[in-house]
């Protein structure tokens, strides 16, 4: 049985599951790289390009890890999965970026999917992907048909309340027994990799916090917000944090935001700028954390730690 | 009303020459300066690219100076400097100024959108009109970069170092005050002949380097300090990938007009870059073989820190250097750039590159049979 290996790392969190069964489907064994931990993280940085931002050398460091024991290694050229808009120009390359800085890789799976004029890539991407393990139309577009099946599924766990991580380990949506919310956005890499993140999720949790991200918000309602926007935005993910922050704070879901940036990402530097300019004149506490591989997690506890008790100070000091 | 524009090296004396041409008052920024920068960096995102950053210092001390109105480019991603405007303008409305923007996205096949924007700064003039002076203006721009060109070809040449850069001076400083393409195409023609008189060494032996990366970092002098000049001094011919008009021409349009044909990039970049990413990271790997096939000596990169295309095409650049057997050196850019320590790595790299040929001239000369 060939093994297709899949790095735990930029949109796993997004479209594992669809991946997972579409393979399996086709008769192939997947191979996820482990959680992301020093090795790797050094690993990455140490072949990828130095002024990369922390996710692409966090996906680097993957693709090391899994490059002798798979067959293929699944590295797809994300360039837009949504009409008119872009990703990031880092994964329009990404392929080519492994390919160049990791040497002695596997075969990689390289399709790219480009939904930015119409879905027709999206076809000839998946029957090219299938067509490496089988000869059958039809044994393909049934994969596909019940990958998308268990997509959207895991997408509905999300809009309830449940993190990927939560949704990938089986667990529901969380008991409603919390306090208030505080809003988590910035990219989904950044804040569901446990150790990129420095486990903010379990950490917010643990003080009886509950987490809302922009995965949580359904797409309908992102988008209605984003036409408000002065210039529509080309990055989904972009987008997606924007509106769902003035979404979260408009709707009072949540008591203050968090920004988790990565340090060296393009998009957070403007985007960033943008929501923490709306935010603060309306006045709702507002936190952004840098990260990279330096970070140190002491630094990143005390900040939550003065963030929390701000939002619990105001309660009894102000009126809000 | 009076008109304003960020700086791109000498993309000004084409945008002055379209809206003079127009009847448009024009304030050019002043010269990007130390000032300018850290204005910029003060106000800016902290990790946002350093394009951004110096075009709020040309904003700012253009609204100093009394501008109302401010002409800025667009676009439509994946680079973030599709998103630059709405970025700037959030800023500096925050900053309390008061200003017009308007952001001339590039006409998707439609011109009279184009010009329907154009005309709340131009006024009532008619489509015709306004095509007529962007025709003229890009004579200029043409010009102006065979004016550069003629430039980097004397320098290393010349018999008194200096020369040409100080005629350089002259001339930007007359271009400022000249009005409209007449004016100005005068004006460069003038110095082209001021610059092909300078006095050369006949036959004098030049390394040709090649400039690839970020079109600001590229075309703009102050930050890249000015390195066509410094190659120049140390004796090397320089020849950028774009210029303003390659720019005007085929990005604004051929592009538009479905005109622009990428065959010999995309076929020269494929076997290391393999799509577009944005910006002018494919063009920089494709014309890195590209120079190489010319016979250049050598490659500088340039990309302002944190520049999102450029660092996919610098993770394709040591693949294309080892195996087109061409040195490729990769600049990074930003706010913190000290002088003293790129002086040191261009001497360096020039260095190498003279060594390098000699060895390659006695390796051959040595080779039986020549």
């Amino acid at each position: 049985m060939p093994k297709v290996g899949i790095p735990r790392a930029l949109l796993y969190y997004n479209y594992f599951p669809l991946w997972e069964v579409f393979f399996e489907e086709l008769g192939a064994e997947v191979v996820l790289s482990g959680l992301t931990n020093k090795k790797i993280l050094d690993d990455g940085v140490n072949c990828c390009v130095d002024d990369a931002c922390l996710p692409m050398k966090v996906f680097h460091g993957h693709a090391v890890h899994l490059k002798n024991r798979v067959d293929y290694l699944f590295v797809p050229r994300l360039i837009s999965v949504e009409k008119n808009e872009y990703i990031c120009p880092k994964f329009c390359g990404l392929p080519d970026m492994v390919i160049n800085s990791v040497k002695g890789l596997p075969t990689v799976i390289d399709c790219t999917i480009n939904l930015r004029n119409g879905n027709k890539s999206l076809r000839k991407a998946v029957l090219e992907v299938g067509r490496l393990f089988t000869g059958s139309f039809s044994r393909i577009y049934k994969a596909y048909q019940k990958a998308a099946v268990e997509l959207a599924a895991y997408e509905r766990l999300m809009l309830n309340g449940a993190t990927p991580l939560d949704a990938l380990n089986g667990k529901g949506p969380l008991p409603a027994d919390y306090q208030y919310s505080i809003g988590l956005i910035g990219h989904p890499y950044n804040i569901y990799d446990n150790y990129v993140s420095m486990g903010i999720i379990e950490k917010l949790r643990g003080r009886g916090i509950n987490v809302l991200t922009q995965d949580m918000v359904c797409k309908e309602v992102l988008d209605r917000v984003a036409e408000g926007f002065p210039k529509p935005m080309f990055w989904s993910f972009g987008k997606k944090i924007m509106a769902a922050s003035s979404y979260l704070i408009d709707q009072r879901k949540v008591r203050g935001i968090i920004y988790l940036v990565a340090f060296g990402c393009g998009l957070d530097a403007l985007v960033g700028d943008l929501v923490e300019r709306r935010i603060r004149k309306k006045g709702v506490p507002f936190c952004m954390i840098t990260i990279d591989e330096h970070t140190g997690e002491a630094g990143v506890d005390t900040r939550l730690e003065a963030f929390i008790d701000m939002i619990e100070w105001r309660d009894t000091q102000e009126c809000l | 009303m009076l008109v304003t524009f960020p700086h791109m090296g000498n993309a000004y004396i084409a945008m002055k020459s379209v809206l003079e041409d127009l009847g448009v008052d024009v304030l050019v920024p002043p010269p990007c300066t130390k000032r300018t920068l850290e204005l910029g960096a003060k106000h800016s995102p902290e990790l946002a690219c350093l394009p951004l950053k110096l075009n709020i210092g040309n904003y700012i001390e253009s609204l100093e100076r009394g501008a109302e109105v401010i002409v800025m480019a667009g676009g439509c991603g994946p680079c973030r400097f599709g998103y630059y405007a709405e970025v700037q303008r959030e800023i500096l409305q925050d900053l309390g100024y008061s200003f017009k923007m308007v952001v001339l996205e590039r006409p998707q096949g439609n011109v009279r959108d184009f010009v329907k924007k154009l005309s709340v700064i131009t006024g009532g003039k008619s489509v015709m009109q306004v095509l007529a002076s962007i025709k003229r203006a890009t004579r200029v721009a043409v010009l102006m970069d065979e004016l550069e060109k003629l430039c980097w070809q004397v320098r290393p040449r010349e018999r008194v170092s200096g020369t040409v850069s100080r005629l350089m001076k002259e001339f930007h400083s007359k271009a400022y005050r000249a009005r409209g393409s007449s004016q100005l195409s005068a004006l460069i023609g003038e110095y082209k002949n001021k610059v092909s008189d300078v006095a050369v060494i006949e036959g004098k032996e030049v390394l040709r380097i090649g400039i690839v990366g970020e079109i600001y970092t590229v075309i703009e002098p102050y930050v890249s300090l000015s390195i066509a000049e410094k190659l120049g001094s140390l004796g090397a011919e320089v020849d950028k990938s774009i210029t303003v008009s390659y720019w005007v021409i085929n990005h604004l349009i051929k592009e538009a007009l479905h005109l622009h044909n990428k065959r010999e990039l995309n076929k020269a970049s494929y076997p290391y870059l393999r799509s577009f990413v944005g910006g002018h990271g494919q063009e920089s790997v494709a014309n890195t073989v590209l120079y190489k096939r010319k016979g250049y000596d050598g490659v500088i990169h340039l990309l302002p820190f944190t520049c999102m295309p450029e660092i996919v095409a610098r993770s394709a650049l040591p693949e294309v250097s080892r195996q087109y057997c061409i040195p490729v050196m990769t600049l990074v850019l930003d706010e913190l750039t000290g002088e003293a320590g790129y002086m040191t790595r261009l001497e360096g790299f020039i260095d190498l590159i003279r060594r390098k040929k000699e060895l390659d001239k006695a390796y051959e000369e040595v080779l039986p049979g020549n």
